[in-house]
């Protein structure tokens, strides 16, 4: 037996819908490559440009690298708890003493996932001076892209990298080789 | 010519009637009920207080000293991660480092602050990461959103799909043999064909 039937056209959705659906999936999609992009992103190296950032202090005073552009910057990652800060604490204070007056070299200490307490404690008992200040929901740290304490990133006038230490300096002079290099 | 073999009929008419029984007039109530429950209780969950980034609130009273007791401490500590170390909630945490931070969650207690203060304070100084739940604020509420919502949308697709199934007509009965369904355009080609033979 023979029959001809007509088959209906399957029921489509509304292209607004489809449109939507699309536009919903490719943005999930962006935002998922942006993600992996930001997350693969490496460290700052030497020569790039710092990006500016600030610095709120223990005494509530608010440093902008911008603010600093000419000098060259120390920029020491520590910790209360980290044993091996104690190694450098001394040595970077000794240098920052002798480059205060100057004017051409600005100390920054930043405070790596600490508590307040401890980390004044710390300060009082090496008799840091130099600006120091928490590094508040860990950006400054995540820009570079820090791998411990203690670790120094010093930059230059222009506000480039111009060199990174990773670990304690052993003495005042290790880090003084370099600032003077810069001032040259 | 396509048939159809009967043992596939039935089949498919067996299935079917299980689809039906499933989605009878008073199933779909239920199911209506069902994702209405569902909508109330994803809403609902999403919007429960002491959940996820605390709000700010007024600080409730100061604690002695040995008022505030390590059950107290560690009941923060839990919902809080070590920040220097990977997937460490802080309650557990050995190291020097995470004894200062519940240490700290005890001074903030003893200080009066409540535990949504004190959440919020960590993530401010150590960022979200240490939450134990993201904060629902920004991107982060599509970790909240997509999954109910995706799961819903399966649902429901799910759902239409049944009832279309069932408000569908029924083509195979056992009683009647099974029919035979033409393309015109296949009737047109084994017409010509068979012409073709002859000639």
């Amino acid at each position: 037996m023979q029959t001809n039937t007509t088959t209906a056209a399957p029921r489509q959705l509304p292209l607004w819908v489809i449109a939507v659906a699309f536009v919903l999936l490719v943005g999930f999609l962006g935002l998922i490559a942006w993600g992996l992009r930001r997350a693969n992103e490496g460290p700052i190296r030497i020569g790039d440009r710092v990006p500016a950032f600030t610095l709120t202090t223990f005494d509530g005073q608010t440093i902008h690298t911008d603010d600093l552009k000419g000098k060259v910057i120390v920029l020491n990652f520590w910790a209360s708890w980290c044993k091996p800060c104690e190694e450098e604490a001394a040595a970077l204070e000794q240098s920052w003493q002798k480059y205060k007056a100057g004017g051409e070299v600005a100390f920054l200490g930043v405070d790596y996932v600490d508590t307040e307490p401890e980390a004044l404690a710390y300060l009082d008992k090496f008799g840091i001076t130099y600006p120091n200040g928490p590094d508040l929901r860990t950006q400054i740290s995540q820009m570079f892209r820090i791998r411990g304490v203690p670790e120094t990133y010093i930059l230059d006038q222009e506000g480039k990298l111009h060199s990174v230490k990773i670990g304690p300096f052993a003495s005042s002079a290790e880090l003084e080789a370099i600032v003077d290099r810069l001032l040259e | 010519m396509r048939n159809t073999p009967a043992s596939w009929g039935i089949l498919q008419r067996n299935t079917l009637e299980v689809f039906y029984y499933f989605i009878k007039e008073e199933t779909i109530q239920r199911m209506k009920l069902f994702i209405g429950i569902l909508l109330f209780t994803a809403v609902l969950f999403s919007l429960a207080p002491g959940k996820g980034f605390p709000a700010q609130t007024e600080p409730s009273l100061a604690a002695t000293p040995a008022a505030v007791t390590d059950d107290q401490v560690n009941a923060i500590a839990r919902e809080l991660y070590c920040p220097v170390c990977e997937n460490v909630p802080l309650d557990v945490c050995p190291t020097q480092a995470c004894a200062q931070w519940r240490d700290l969650i005890r001074q903030k207690l003893i200080a009066g602050w409540n535990e949504g203060q004190i959440k919020e304070y960590f993530a401010l100084q150590y960022g979200d990461r240490v939450l134990a739940e993201p904060p629902r604020r920004g991107l982060n509420w599509l970790v909240y959103i997509l999954p109910p919502v995706i799961f819903l949308a399966g649902f429901l697709i799910l759902f239409q799909t049944l009832r279309r199934l069932k408000n569908a007509p029924q083509t195979d009965s056992p009683a009647s043999p099974p029919t035979e369904t033409i393309d015109p355009y296949l009737s047109r080609l084994e017409e010509e064909l068979r012409r073709r033979e002859k000639e």
